[in-house]
């Protein structure tokens, strides 16, 4: 139980003329459970990576103090344990119990003392498996978990969670806020969470921060009342608060079949078990399809092989106009009959700036040189990236280039638009405009084959869901 | 493509139990031996000892067959080229095709190069197959005293490296949905390959500027001194496997000597 103050702290990362936070004050008192909230940009991480000693001097500037129990965050870094958001980056070592022990080692904890606190802390997550359980073995949900161990096993004085669920499947994200439930209640740390999503960490909150950009205090009390308050403005900042209702957006009439996939199955060499095992469908102009299901249950096989993007081991996948099916197609001439945009969009970008980036497919596809400029200007226009038009397509924020990846599939006009995961890690106010451009796009008569966990998403665009589980299909529902 | 950089090996063999620090020192001193040596005998009976040892390790003999395969498929070509291309024939001439002519003389001396690229593999080989890569970063932190940042920081790094090939995938895929591929054309492919590189690149170096946040977060970069939570010694056994190996060389090396064919370099 330590109290944290930030006293006038501002921060520059090296290399950047603006200031990610501005004069922050504020005192956290010993034992408080604090959920600090703000929309991007607003410097949550840079105000936890500040906690954790992990703004080191040669990585930027700063003003003021941190200050962790009256002393110096930087001194203090054994006293404090930090979540971040990856599973795939927290974890060191090839064998579980090994990951949570790399902590205790580095505390200096003498061996015969580690392995019963490596065992104390993986009962107190709930890990289902035992200590040699190799590492690469688990899923994203489960890796988080042994995560959340590795940082209570150092018996931290001040906790500190940054998005912890937020790059977890549904069912990964459910179990790590119940581990963080019952391990939380055995310790009397203090604790700041960042979260976009609310709703499911507010019951382990006392006292709830929101900042605006630069780190500027919005307000600050208890869950309920700042809720209550500031909620509408919060949501439209980006936060998602309980209670404000979401968008939906009905499709019009659907039109003709856009795309077709038959008995598509995917069986990778060495396994039993296929990926996707016959799996058929229609994709109507103008509807929007989405395909759930749990995790491995197949969704993304479905994406590639509807997409033309890996060759099934049986069936196809055909667009009207075309006798070879996709996968057999040269790849400038698929980017001009279906578009695939990924959950990273970074590995789309194939060029150097924006505007080059909507031009792409247009000049694989031969277009002459006028028709692509009108294109251009028209994409930059309607997704608001006019302003971007000469940017690097890899500085911009997670909107922008989740929305220059939709605009660079649509640019050589294709009739079917793949999205897979559009919404992941979004936060209100992106996910807003997602949804209304997706919307556009298939009222326009694009047919949209979306792979999402996201229930609202799903709930606010398509007319159809098709859910899988362990590569088939289990249910089809209209709705 | 998947990287797997685990042991292939029953864990309770003589061999795989052995300290890595030990296996390290024994593999490097048969090497060594045959790479200084230039006849034909002393790799050969280096090598002998090796698969000698080969029922000890725990290795399964079809395991250790595919590992060693493509190495052994070298050393023939080693072999061959060097017999071929001798710079004289000597000796009795065996083939002869117009231009082309193998001696005994340059067939000898070709396998015996051949000879020392097999036992440098298959020492390499049974070393690395019976080694749990935690275990060797372990015994070079506790036996060789090298720094934690270094071993671990490797280790770390090669747990990242199976994501790389998924990566790889995806970027792939991504970039044939955007309209690029190298198709039939190779200068293209060129192009595209080094691109797909580049991507990978950024990703490694933004994924391992987090690992090693994470891990700082966790105090590795704190002064204190580490603690060992997997203890590595070297056991009368490992001794005794160091020593086993420095015996084998040096008979390996007298028994040469004493058939009058031994030469070095």
């Amino acid at each position: 139980m330590i109290p944290v103050e930030f006293r006038g702290f501002a921060w520059r990362h090296a290399g950047r003329r603006a200031q990610a936070v501005t004069g922050v004050d504020l005192r956290v008192e010993p034992g408080e459970r604090v959920l600090l909230l703000g929309p991007s940009g607003s410097g949550k991480s840079t105000l936890l990576a500040a906690l954790a000693g992990l703004l080191t001097e040669d990585s930027g500037e700063q003003d003021g103090d941190v200050l962790i129990d009256g002393k110096p965050a930087a001194e203090q870094q054994d006293r404090v344990g930090i979540l971040f958001q990856d599973p795939e980056t927290q974890l060191v070592m090839a064998r579980s119990g090994d990951d949570v022990a790399f902590g205790l080692e580095n505390q200096a904890v003498p061996r015969d003392r580690i392995w019963p606190r490596v065992r104390e802390a993986l009962a107190a997550v709930g890990f289902p498996y035992g200590v040699d359980r190799p590492t690469h073995a688990l899923s994203g949900g489960e890796q988080q978990r042994l995560a959340l161990a590795g940082v209570l096993a150092r018996r931290p004085d001040l906790i500190l969670l940054d998005e912890p669920t937020a790059n977890l499947d549904p069912e990964g994200a459910r179990d790590v806020r119940a581990a963080l439930r019952t391990a939380l209640a055995d310790t009397e740390a203090t604790l700041i969470v960042v979260e976009h999503r609310v709703a499911e960490i507010l019951d382990l909150v006392d006292r709830v921060i929101a900042l605006g950009p630069g780190g500027t205090l919005l307000a600050d009390g208890p869950a309920e009342a700042v809720l209550a308050e500031h909620g509408d403005h919060l949501a439209a900042q980006g936060v998602w608060v309980p209670g404000v209702p979401l968008p939906t957006r009905p499709a019009l009439a659907a039109g003709d079949v856009a795309l077709h996939g038959e008995s598509l199955t995917l069986l990778h060499p060495g396994t039993d078990h296929p990926a996707l095992d016959d799996v058929s469908f229609q994709l109507r102009q103008g509807e929007l399809l989405a395909v759930t299901g749990p995790n491995g249950s197949g969704k993304s096989t479905l994406a590639l092989l509807a997409g033309g993007l890996a060759k099934p081991t049986r069936g196809r996948s055909t667009v009207p106009g075309e006798t070879r099916p996709l996968h057999r197609l040269p790849a400038r001439r698929l980017a001009t009959r279906i578009g695939s945009v990924f959950q990273d969009p970074e590995h789309q970008f194939v060029t150097a700036t924006v505007q080059d980036e909507l031009a792409f497919g247009p000049r694989q596809a031969g277009w002459p040189k006028d028709r692509i400029d009108a294109r251009v200007s028209e994409l930059l226009e309607r997704l608001r990236l006019a302003p971007l038009a000469n940017a690097n397509p890899h500085t911009l924020s997670g909107g922008e280039a989740r929305r220059l990846s939709v605009a660079g599939a649509l640019a050589a006009a294709p009739g079917v638009l793949l999205l897979d995961e559009p919404t992941f890690g979004q936060d209100r106010r992106t996910w807003g405009e997602l949804v209304d451009l997706t919307a556009d796009i298939r009222d326009e008569g694009t047919a949209l084959l979306a792979v999402t966990h996201d229930r609202d998403f799903a709930a606010a665009l398509a007319g159809r869901e098709l859910v899988l589980n362990a590569g088939r299909i289990a249910e089809e529902r209209r709705r | 493509m998947t990287i797997s950089l685990a042991p292939v090996c029953d864990a309770r063999a003589p061999i795989a139990r052995a300290n890595p620090v030990a296996k390290l020192t024994a593999a490097v001193a048969v090497s060594t031996t045959a790479l200084i040596a230039s006849d034909w005998l002393t790799p050969l009976l280096l090598l002998a000892a090796l698969l000698a040892v080969v029922p000890f390790s725990g290795i399964r003999i079809g395991a250790l067959a595919r590992r060693l395969r493509w190495l052994w498929s070298a050393a023939l070509i080693v072999v061959v080229v060097n017999a071929v291309f001798a710079a004289e024939q000597t000796g009795r001439i065996l083939i002869a095709l117009g231009p082309l002519e193998i001696s005994t003389g340059a067939l000898l001396d070709a396998t015996a190069i051949g000879l020392r690229v097999l036992v440098a593999a298959t020492a390499g080989v049974l070393g690395f197959a019976t080694t749990d890569p935690t275990d060797l970063a372990d015994a070079l932190t506790q036996q060789l005293r090298a720094p934690a940042r270094f071993t671990l920081g490797a280790l770390a790094a090669l747990r990242l490296l199976p994501l790389m090939g998924a990566e790889w995938r995806q970027i792939t895929s991504a970039r044939r949905a955007r309209g690029l591929e190298g198709g039939w054309n190779p200068a293209r492919r060129v192009r595209l390959f080094v691109s797909t590189m580049f991507a990978l690149l950024v990703g490694a170096i933004r994924r391992a500027g987090r690992l090693a946040a994470a891990m700082d977060a966790r105090g590795f970069d704190s002064e204190i001194p580490r603690t060992y939570a997997r203890e590595q010694r070297m056991y009368a056994a490992d001794w005794a496997v160091i020593a086993g190996a420095l015996l084998v060389c040096a008979t390996a090396v007298a028994v040469s000597a004493a058939y009058g064919v031994f030469t070095a370099f």
